[in-house]
């Protein structure tokens, strides 16, 4: 009898796999049994990816009543075949932690505390940061360097940072929103 | 990279330049693999690491000598005729002839022709082709005309020899043969090698020719397009490739297009002509272009008001709005609001005590992040008072990837889509979400607007699906992957697209309005049926097998789900593999192919070729196709030269031994007020110490998704720099204890790990010493493990730049180390 990596971790990973082995010929009643009693029992999978490096290991959530349950590494992606490093082993703890910030929070200038804020009453002030800051040092038309005039729709006044760690159509949607906003400081880690 | 995590198995040498074992461990496998198989593994770092336990070969090498070290190699490949000689004469521009004024460092001291000793700046108009009357580059396919590539190559490489490569990167001479025999007898036919890098070669004020010089060594040696060789690019963070190639960068556009410069693109039409190539599959490039204005401002963007060409921001110089000029600007009190989002600059940037100066300055701050990060709280930053910090800050909390719809694409540009497991708790929402709120909510402040600059903005849209404030990411992803801006039909009128459906490849891009995409070379990661049906190709899991190890059938690599970049080099010039051993696709004279003429590209991957040219057709035997000239470039001009050159690190303890240069002579240094970016002068006597910074598998980046995980945060005991035994020894230093390290711009104070996985180097007769600091600590973390949080090895960085890209050199750059706290 012998298993390839995937088939390994599938064997132990999840009763649904279990069944698989048995067509191996191997007496698969103790593994179902073990991996029933398992936490993972009845949980919901998602498929996702590691948020750590650019490796991009395939991962299994388990969610159980609205809740993460557990993270593991998907046997099936070709190129990580399940495994996983101490980062990606840890990936729960960025959901489910004590640690984490549930509420939005603003400092006041010279505060020396956050304040919990409504979201709405963030959104509401931060567009009027970002409305009254375009509007007061917004760059429509400027010299070249013929010394005609160029329409160059440009704001200099905000800057934009991030990310290597958001999606892609989250990075696309940043993208768009800053370039038809007029952004240039406009960049994310890759330059450093 | 230009190839794939699996394909490394096939080398038969690979050549680390990071330490892949501990920052790419599970990529790493791979290595082991292909070792199993016989594979010889060389390890090139200043530090004995895990990778280094691995290796056959570990290669102490002076940080910031990397140029050296790659430069001793080309000079041993030629001088021994080790190269690939085929591959070079075909499939690159060693054959090609340049201007006979052009000269090389060999002959310019350091200095390639055309330097302006005044402005600091290179006049390029000797690095070109001759060309002949139709305006074809002139070539000599023996190689030998004094003007060529190969001979100037030759030329410029000359004063690399092993006993200079040992005087300058402090590599003994017989080690350093031994890795130039290992690794370059493993070329041709029969034989390929990988080179992994990370960040160990960017960080540096040559770190784009680093690069390049790499990459000319797997040219001359065969070994880009082939199994088992490549160029392995390793990235640090989950989408850092994704992020790149959407372009959250000043420079370009999202697809690697050009963000308009003001004195160079005023209009559509001068930018089209001034951006597109001639040759090469750039020639496309306005279909590309419009296609992302037909993304941006929709229906709004007509061929009568150039697409909405102008409502984009137009730089006002090229030398402007990067990473570091950022906080140099904010400093200096121009930028006035700043969003941080999933990004740490506090800690995880250059110069990061200037950093947090600059955003104390702010007006207004916003950080969006799974964890209150050091950024979020530069009002609390050690040494300041909140009273004295004016800037309001906005907190948003975030998702992390598992409680959200998204992809990410991975180091080997592979798209992998993940689904929301779970709903995010309390206010975090996914970054999307944020961005449309954000957006929708600005855009009803200008509806009433009727200035011409802010209906750019007033026309893009932000809505995808049913639910404004959360967007269907699928579609999202549409947007990016291309779709019908109207009804399509082809030249006969038989209807190929509704409006609205998503195009199934870039290759379907139009330049007349027609087709809108967001990302060109995510063309086709959306499918979608005639009756609407979305297909996610980055959703697809189907595990690799026997008959397609690369796994095709999991995520979509862009472009057009090809697994390795340029893979016509796989076959020789007839179209046939080059061996057996090594095949991946080859032409194939009896498959069916087009209607009129049999013959096609098949074989183990998406062939990144025109799948119907025949190897006898024009240009079927030219690989590059991304290049206007079809081969790839050992002669590539970029701003500093068009050979790698060494130069010195801007901090160094020594002279540069190659030339009069002792610094990259266009390197970027920023002048910044109140001491803000103090350098040390070369061998200060002040600052005697290399320094390098690096990571760790337990903790990430800046450590947001580390220090307040107590899984990850329990790992490391503390902070701390690794020191040689001697260097110890001679400052009186125990394991263990507390030191200080400095640099003209801060100090920090850490544990010192007394290791011999350091050892001091030998530069020309003396000894340098060196030490290595991770970078992941901050004043955040958990309160419970005083270990999780330290002094930011950041303070001590330079705000200097590469001339090309302006990252900074946090590879290589002077401290002081003392013992205690001091």
């Amino acid at each position: 009898m012998s298993l390839n990596r995937r088939e390994f971790l599938k064997f132990g990973g999840t009763t649904a796999a279990g069944v698989a082995i048995g067509a191996r010929g191997i007496d698969v009643a103790p593994v179902e049994a073990a991996a029933t009693s398992l936490k993972i029992k009845e949980a919901k999978v998602a498929h996702s990816v590691c948020p750590y490096c650019a490796v991009g290991c395939g991962q299994l959530v388990y969610a159980k009543d609205g809740k993460i349950i557990d993270i593991e590494g998907d046997p099936d992606t070709p190129h990580t075949l399940g495994r996983l490093c101490p980062k990606g082993a840890a990936t729960i703890q960025l959901s489910n932690n004590p640690l984490r910030p549930t509420k939005a929070l603003y400092r006041a200038p010279g505060s020396d505390r956050w304040e919990e804020k409504p979201l709405d009453w963030m959104y509401t002030e931060l567009v009027k940061r970002y409305y009254d800051t375009r509007e007061k040092h917004f760059i429509e038309k400027e010299k070249g360097k013929d010394g005609r005039d160029v329409t160059v729709n440009r704001l200099e006044a905000i800057a934009s940072l991030g990310s290597a760690c958001i999606d892609n159509e989250e990075a696309y949607l940043l993208s768009k929103f800053n370039r038809t906003y007029g952004i240039v400081y406009h960049e994310h880690q890759a330059r450093v | 990279m230009t190839t794939n995590l699996i394909d490394i198995q096939h080398a038969d040498v690979i050549m680390a330049t990071s330490n892949m074992a501990e920052n790419h461990p599970v990529g790493f496998q791979w290595v082991m693999k292909a070792k199993e198989r016989g594979a010889k593994l060389i390890h090139v770092d200043p530090r004995y690491t895990r990778t280094s336990a691995a290796a056959d070969l570990h290669v102490p090498i002076r940080s910031g000598t990397n140029i050296a070290f790659f430069g001793g190699l080309i000079h041993h490949a030629i001088e021994n005729n080790l190269y690939f000689k085929d591959y070079v004469v075909h499939y690159t521009n060693a054959s090609f002839l340049i201007d006979p004024a052009f000269k090389t460092a060999t002959d310019g001291d350091g200095l390639f022709s055309g330097f302006d000793t005044s402005k600091k700046t290179y006049d390029r108009s000797t690095w070109k082709y001759q060309l002949d009357a139709d305006g074809n580059p002139k070539r000599d396919l023996t190689l030998k005309d004094p003007h060529s590539v190969f001979q100037l190559l030759r030329r410029h490489y000359s004063r690399y020899t092993p006993d200079m490569v040992e005087r300058v990167c402090g590599i003994p001479k017989a080690k350093f043969l031994a890795v130039a025999k290992l690794y370059c007898e493993h070329s041709g036919p029969e034989k390929t090698g990988a080179i992994t890098y990370a960040l160990n070669l960017t960080q540096h004020t040559t770190g784009v020719e680093n690069i390049r010089a790499l990459c000319m060594l797997q040219l001359l040696l065969g070994n880009v397009g082939r199994p088992g060789g490549g160029v392995v690019a390793l990235r640090g963070h989950a989408n850092v490739q994704g992020a790149t190639d959407l372009e959250l960068l000043f420079h370009e556009l999202p697809g690697y297009m050009a963000q308009p410069l003001r004195d160079v693109h005023p209009d559509l039409a001068t930018y089209l002509d001034k951006e597109t190539p001639k040759g090469g599959y750039w020639i496309n490039k306005p279909k590309f272009f419009i296609s992302l204005l037909k993304a941006f401002y929709g229906d709004a963007a007509t061929e009568k008001n150039e697409y909405g060409y102008q409502w984009l921001p137009k730089r006002a110089s090229a030398d402007a709005y990067s990473h570091q000029h950022i906080f140099v600007d904010m400093y200096a009190g121009k930028i006035r609001g700043f969003l941080a989002m999933g990004q740490n600059p506090a800690v995880g940037g250059p110069n990061a005590k200037l950093a947090r100066a600059a955003m104390q300055k702010l007006d207004w701050l916003v950080v969006n992040d799974i964890f209150i990060t050091e950024t979020a709280e530069v009002w609390k930053a050690p040494g300041t008072n909140p009273k004295d910090v004016k800037t309001e800050v906005f907190f948003f909390p975030m998702a992390p990837a598992a409680e959200k719809d998204g992809s990410l694409t991975n180091t080997m540009r592979l798209i992998q889509w993940h689904e929301a497991a779970v709903k995010p708790p309390g206010d975090c929402t996914s970054d999307a979400a944020f961005i449309v709120r954000l957006a929708h909510r600005l855009q009803k402040l200008y509806a009433g607007s009727k200035k011409d600059r802010d209906q750019g903005f007033r026309a893009a849209n932000f809505t995808y699906g049913e639910h404004p404030d959360e967007p269907n990411m699928e579609l999202v992803l549409k947007e990016i992957s291309g779709y019908a801006a109207r009804d399509i039909a082809d030249k006969d009128g038989k209807p190929l697209y509704k409006k609205g459906q998503a195009l199934s490849t870039f290759a379907h891009l139009t330049d007349d309005g027609a087709t809108a995409g967001g990302c060109w070379i995510y063309g086709g990661v959306i499918n979608e049926t005639p009756d609407g049906k979305l297909v996610n190709r980055a959703a697809s899991r189907k595990p690799a097998d026997a008959k397609d190890y690369l796994g095709h059938g999991w995520g979509f690599a862009w472009p057009a789900n090809r697994r390795l970049l340029y893979n016509r080099a796989s076959a020789d010039l007839t179209g046939k593999p080059w061996s057996e051993k090594k095949k991946l696709i080859w032409w194939d004279p009896q498959a069916p192919g087009a209607p009129d003429k049999p013959g096609k590209w098949v074989g183990l991957d998406v062939p990144d070729f025109n799948a119907l040219l025949a190897p006898d057709g024009k240009n079927g035997d030219k690989p590059f196709i991304m290049r206007a000239d079809l081969v790839g470039a050992l002669f590539g001009p970029l701003v500093d030269g068009p050979f790698p050159e060494h130069y010195e690190p801007v901090e160094s303890p020594v002279v540069n031994l190659l030339s009069k240069q002792q610094r990259n002579p266009v390197a970027k240094i920023w002048e910044v007020p109140d001491e803000k970016n103090v350098l040390a002068p070369v061998g200060s006597k002040e600052f005697p110490y290399v320094i390098t910074t690096y990571r760790l598998t337990e903790h990430h980046l800046s450590g947001v998704m580390s220090r307040q995980l107590p899984f990850l945060a329990e790992l490391h005991h503390s902070h701390f720099a690794e020191i040689s035994h001697e260097l110890a020894g001679e400052l009186g230093i125990a394991n263990g204890e507390m030191v200080t390290v400095a640099s003209p711009r801060g100090k920090i104070h850490v544990r010192a790990m007394v290791t011999s996985r350091l050892k001091p180097f030998v530069v020309d007769g003396k000894k340098v010493h060196q030490i290595g600091v991770p970078w992941h600590w901050g004043y955040k973390g958990i309160d419970a493990l005083p270990g999780s949080k330290g002094d930011i090895t950041n303070d001590l960085s330079a705000t200097v730049g590469d001339p090309t890209v302006f990252i900074q050199e946090t590879k290589a750059f002077v401290c002081s180390v003392k013992k205690g706290v001091v």
